[in-house]
This record gives structure tokens, C-alpha cells and sequence, in this order.
């Protein structure tokens, strides 16, 4: 263990955000951790969605009333979003992991694909959602 | 290990820690759940899906039948690993004041655990009955 009550020379530190112009892909990296962090807090709804089933059915319409409501739905339709986009970034950093789509046009090929593949995913998913409400049970 | 073939940095032999103190090991942490989140976070929507217009005694007995309560509890439970140390690194990577870090690394803990067991706790009572 060092002696911690030396003074210590500060260390270099990398220049962050600010001095760089926005590209594709660094706007992919802060949606990766911002995705990551909405997710965190929206396992929030998926325990208050769980709860209310076990507690009963009075507990349950609470949730769904609120999750029926436009702001449930909003919320509900980004926690879709940000769920199937920081998996698809989870991927991108697989490829990474391996070695592999370091090159330019792959890097931006990879940000691409994640942004299109989140969005058209997610409108894919509700059109299913909505079409399982309308064929469905009421 | 030699010197020559450690990772360390110069700095890290010298003080007995690197930059965040820690980190390989959280990095596999984060891949190895990264991978089975992406089957079960599948399940996960499959599961959620076929849910949507049900009433309350149809989703009940849906999500605790075994295959369904099974898939739900590793879901829960790898998400809540998942995101402990993906939250901590957020942490580490830009709160840098002992005092506050200490503070939300705990929070983050107590926040993880938290939804953890309500999950499963009521997967759980799903699944069993009353």
C-alpha cells in the first residue's frame, strides 16, 4: 500500500466532452449511459408492475390506470425505447470487445444501425402491442 | 508475476491502485451480464407482450407459472447486477469527493437490493399463492 499522506504530483487528465465536436458515435456513447440510467430508475415500474399484481386486483387497476394514462404510455414507450437501445449498443460494444468495426466507416456504420434498429424496433413492438390489445381479450 | 508482464501502470505499482482503484473485474461483470440480459431481456418483452389487455387473474396466473416465474427471477435478478455495477461506474467515472461518492455508492447498493427483492418477492408470491 502506498503512503497515502505523500503529496502526489496531480496526474494528467484527458480532456472530456466539451472540447470536441458532437459526432454520430460519441452521441451513441452518452445515449448508451443515458439509456443505461433511465433503465435503472425504470425498474421502478417494472416492481410497482409486479407488486400490484401480487398484492390484487384493486392494487393492480391503480398501476394500470396509470400505465393506461398518456404519461404512462409515454413512459412505458421510452422505457421500450431505451431498453432495446442500450441492448443494441450493448452489442456494438460486443463487436468492439472482439476486436472487430474499429474502422471509421464501421464505427459510424455501428452508430447508424444501433439509432435506426432502437427506433424501428420500438415502433415495431408497439404496432404488436397494440394489435394484441385490439385481437385480444378486453 | 514480473513486472514486464503485468498490465499495471507504473503509477498503479507504485500507489497499489489504479485509477479507480478497481475495474476488470466490474468490466466482466457488466459483459457477462450484458450477454444473458440480451436472451432474457427478450423474454422479458415476449413476456410483457403477451400480457398487455389481460385482467388481473389472467396476468397472475400467467406470471406464476413455473417457466414464466423462472424466466422473470433471472431476469430480475441478472438486471439487478447489471445495473448495481453499471450505476457504480457511472458513479465512479464522474463523482469524484469521497464524502458524496461513499453516499450514492451506497444508495445505489441499498436502491439495487431493494428492487431485487420486491421483484422476486412478489414473483415469488405469484408463483406459490397467498
Amino acid at each position: 500500500m502506498a503512503d497515502t499522506t505523500t503529496r502526489m504530483k496531480p496526474r494528467p487528465l484527458s480532456p472530456h466532452l466539451q472540447v470536441w465536436r458532437m459526432t454520430l458515435t460519441m452521441a451513441m456513447s452518452i445515449a448508451h449511459r443515458i439509456t443505461g440510467a433511465a433503465l435503472y430508475f425504470g425498474m421502478l415500474l417494472v416492481a410497482w408492475w409486479l407488486l400490484a399484481a401480487a398484492a390484487g386486483p384493486n392494487a393492480y387497476a391503480i398501476f394500470e390506470s396509470f400505465i393506461g394514462s398518456i404519461i404512462g404510455k409515454l413512459i412505458l414507450f421510452g422505457f421500450t425505447w431505451a431498453l432495446i437501445h442500450h441492448a443494441l449498443g450493448g452489442v456494438r460494444h460486443f463487436i468492439w470487445d472482439m476486436g472487430r468495426g474499429f474502422e471509421p466507416s464501421e464505427r459510424e456504420m455501428l452508430a447508424l444501425a444501433t439509432l435506426i434498429g432502437s427506433i424501428g424496433l420500438t415502433v415495431v413492438l408497439w404496432v404488436i402491442g397494440f394489435m394484441v390489445i385490439g385481437g385480444g381479450s378486453q | 508475476m514480473s513486472a514486464q508482464r503485468s498490465y499495471k501502470t507504473a503509477a498503479r505499482r507504485v500507489r497499489g491502485l489504479g485509477a479507480a482503484h478497481t475495474g476488470t473485474g466490474d468490466f466482466i461483470v457488466l459483459r457477462v451480464t450484458g450477454i444473458a440480459l440480451l436472451f432474457l431481456s427478450c423474454a422479458f418483452v415476449v413476456i410483457a407482450t403477451s400480457l398487455i389487455g389481460r385482467n388481473h387473474a389472467a396476468t397472475v396466473q400467467i406470471l406464476g407459472s413455473p417457466l414464466v416465474a423462472v424466466l422473470m427471477l433471472l431476469f430480475i435478478g441478472v438486471t439487478i447486477y447489471h445495473m448495481w455495477i453499471g450505476m457504480q461506474e457511472i458513479i465512479i467515472d464522474y463523482v469524484h469527493e469521497e464524502g458524496s461518492k461513499f453516499l450514492l455508492l451506497l444508495g445505489n447498493a441499498f436502491f439495487c437490493v431493494a428492487i431485487g427483492v420486491a421483484c422476486a418477492f412478489a414473483i415469488l408470491k405469484l408463483s406459490f399463492g397467498v
